[in-house]
């Protein structure tokens, strides 16, 4: 099962949308330069237009036509049906309300017990609890359609909320093993465990103008760090997945900026401190100020 | 040889990518693999595939090139457009395309004379410099297709035949699910690649604390599911490191673990020369061989569940013993969520509380080291360590009386 083969490369992909258009009689110049730039690299409009006008791949002709008869289908690979049957498999797959009968005589290419996520939390979203499933499909059908919602709400810290809102982009975390739910056009909340949702019920269509997108990254914190035990690549791949530049500012010694959302920081806090005395943070002054709270909290504690 | 953006080996630009996605620090000049020229080539593959997520940073030392994503607001995996860039022939895209145009249909079954008739004289004379495919070209692009699932082959008499594998569009339910899953799931790109045969869609799912580099190694992870899968033992060459050359390992490969606080992937296998199981970086593998079937996989999967009760993350430790590791943790007034992080938290073990304002963590575990950044994350309530490994406990110890020094907190505070 080759994994990096052509037929699902961008190049095959790209000249598919020409040859879909080509059948038709409608594919012009002007439709070759945007489908590159759509589904290819950035300078791959070059070699590809190149290749189709000087007809050296012999799919579409100078003048835009092309001796094919039908729109490019291609069927799914083994390798493609294989991954399907794996994720069919995941517990998660019940969220979906998706047919896999397709699937059957299929062999997975992994089972759920050959790829285990480690340094997950316990306390996971029920995933196939039946309620939770309903909550679920009931928020993914209202976000694929844009609809409205309302929803009764039990809040972590026991209130009881009733709220109206534009859902989008339903997160998941895998550290958490949880998903969250982001409200548009809600006064009451941004962003929901859905967990704690009690019920939730689709009242009309959503807002023409929802706000969205309230997760940027726009604090940053400066951290000076000393490669010892291997602090840089655990420090690094700990924090890759944010926005960052790192520079190294003398032998062994890097200084890296890290941007994050806000309503992250009280975590973050605790994500640098569990990197010891390898990192010092510099700036800015609140971060280092959090840091040293917690420091001086623990001295005065004291440890048996 | 002419620049081109396709590359024949993913391995080529693997090492690339990963020094600038997670590294991003280092200059032209410190990257020692390869030539200066080939380190140009391959920034610009990168620089073509990463494009809006391709940084600069200019010192008076030279410039560093690193890729920068914030995986909160980037809904696909930007690596999986990497692993899409695989190159190819001239014959191969044509003979492609118009494969499956002659066998659109499931009930349409033609042997190689006749498809290379059709190709020569329907497709073909259509353009000024036709190219020329002889049936043992031909064959072998079917053959190859037949091993990727693509295409039957039935025999008729002395002939084969050669048809197209029935078609399976994907309802919408099952396209919203492979995209959840194209980001969680191991080998996720090849979500990515059933969803690219679809119109383009606003995706829906977005994703926190989401760790992308693992898909570098997604054909690594692809044959030792193979491997898996079929119980069979596998040759794993590592990546040169430090001007060595490659080391080999022959291993049964038992699990794959993924870490979901750093991204990192490790196979979880026996090592036949060793007579253990060892756990290897999937980020240092340069290749597997997948070998034959072995009789010891199920024996050898019964021992590694036994050694999952103990260990914290991927380490077995030293030797078979394991260690004991005690903490408490003081939990203030309106502080309960502390007690219930813990919980939440551990990975093994036992939390009890001791009072209303202290709770206490112990656990035997096979490496005390790996505890240690999770204890430090309880720093401003750390009552008490005890662990049987006292080399770690004192180091901890003097790591936060170092820590204290670094952000210059005295005794009078």
């Amino acid at each position: 099962m080759n994994l990096f083969h052509e037929i699902y490369g961008v190049y095959y992909k790209s000249v598919s949308e020409m040859l879909r258009l080509a059948v038709g009689g409608r594919l012009t110049e002007k439709d070759m330069k945007s489908i590159c730039d759509r589904y290819a690299f950035t300078d791959s409009h070059i070699e590809i237009i190149s290749a189709i006008k000087g007809e050296r791949w012999k799919l579409i002709r100078s003048d835009m036509t092309t001796p094919l008869r039908h729109e490019p289908n291609v069927p799914l690979t083994s390798l493609e049906l294989s991954w399907l049957k794996a994720v069919s498999l995941d517990k998660r797959m019940k969220l979906f309300d998706a047919d896999t009968d397709f699937l059957s005589g299929v062999e997975p290419l992994f089972l759920p017990e050959d790829y285990v996520v480690f340094e997950q939390y316990g306390d996971g979203d029920p995933f196939e609890d039946e309620h939770y499933i309903e909550i679920f499909r009931t928020l993914l059908k209202a976000v694929r359609e844009r609809k409205k919602v309302t929803i009764e709400y039990n809040s972590s810290k026991g209130t009881h909320l009733r709220i109206t809102g534009d859902p989008y982009e339903p997160e998941y975390s895998e550290k958490d093993d949880k998903f969250r739910i982001k409200l548009a056009d809600s006064k009451f909340a941004d962003v929901l465990n859905l967990a704690g949702i009690e019920k939730c019920e689709i009242i009309g269509n959503a807002g023409p103008s929802a706000q969205k997108s309230r997760f940027a990254s726009e604090e940053y914190f400066i951290a000076e760090l000393i490669d010892e035990r291997n602090a840089l690549e655990r420090f690094m791949m700990h924090f890759s997945h944010f926005r960052k530049e790192a520079t190294e500012i003398s032998e062994n010694k890097y200084r890296i900026k890290i941007f994050y959302d806000k309503s992250d920081e009280t975590e973050l806090v605790i994500r640098v401190l569990s990197f010891g005395q390898f990192i010092k943070i510099t700036e800015p002054q609140s971060f280092v100020s959090l840091i040293r709270e917690r420091l001086i909290m623990q001295k005065r504690l004291g440890i048996r | 040889m002419a620049y081109s953006e396709l590359i024949k080996n993913f391995g080529r630009i693997r090492g690339y990518m990963k020094e600038f996605y997670i590294y991003g620090f280092k200059k032209r000049n410190e990257y020692t693999r390869r030539s200066s020229r080939s380190y140009d080539n391959e920034r610009r593959r990168i620089d073509s595939y990463f494009g809006e997520h391709m940084g600069y940073l200019r010192s008076k030392d030279g410039k560093n090139v690193f890729i920068s994503v914030d995986t909160r607001s980037t809904h696909k995996n930007p690596i999986y457009k990497a692993l899409k860039a695989k190159s190819f022939t001239d014959g191969d895209i044509t003979l492609h395309f118009i494969l499956f145009d002659i066998l659109h249909s499931p009930e349409i079954s033609l042997p190689i004379s006749e498809m290379t008739r059709i190709i020569d004289e329907e497709y073909m004379q259509c353009f000024r410099k036709p190219l020329t495919f002889d049936e043992s070209t031909i064959r072998k692009k079917l053959r190859e297709y037949a091993d990727m699932g693509l295409i039957l082959t039935e025999k008729c008499g002395k002939q084969t035949y050669y048809r197209r594998s029935g078609d399976t569009p994907l309802s919408d339910e099952m396209r919203c699910a492979a995209e959840f899953f194209s980001e969680v799931s191991g080998c996720g790109a090849v979500g990515s690649y059933i969803l690219d045969r679809y119109p383009d869609e606003d995706p829906v799912f977005s994703f926190k604390h989401h760790y992308i580099s693992g898909a570098l190694d997604s054909e690594i992870l692809c044959e030792l599911f193979h491997a898996i899968r079929s119980k069979c033992s596998a040759r794993i060459v590592f990546e040169p490191r430090g001007g060595k050359s490659a080391d080999t390992a022959d291993i049964v490969p038992l699990k794959i673990y993924s870490g979901a606080q750093n991204g990192r992937q490790y196979l979880f296998a026996y090592h036949i020369c060793r007579r253990r199981i060892c756990s290897y970086r999937l980020d240092f593998i340069g290749s597997v061989t997948v070998g034959k079937p072995s009789d010891i996989f199920d024996e050898q999967l019964e021992s590694f569940s036994e050694m999952q009760k103990h260990m914290w993350g991927v380490s077995l430790g030293r030797s078979a013993r394991t260690e004991h590791v005690e903490f408490t943790v003081h939990i203030g007034a309106d502080e309960e969520y502390i007690y219930k992080r813990m919980l939440r938290e551990k990975r093994c073990g036992e939390v009890e509380r001791v009072d209303d304002s202290t709770c206490r963590f112990t656990a035997d575990i096979y490496d005390t080291n790996e505890i240690v950044p999770w204890v430090r994350t309880f720093i401003c309530r750390i009552e008490s360590l005890s662990f049987s490994d006292k080399t770690v406990e004192n180091r901890l110890r003097s790591d936060i009386e170092e820590m204290y020094r670094l952000y210059d907190i005295g005794d009078e505070e």
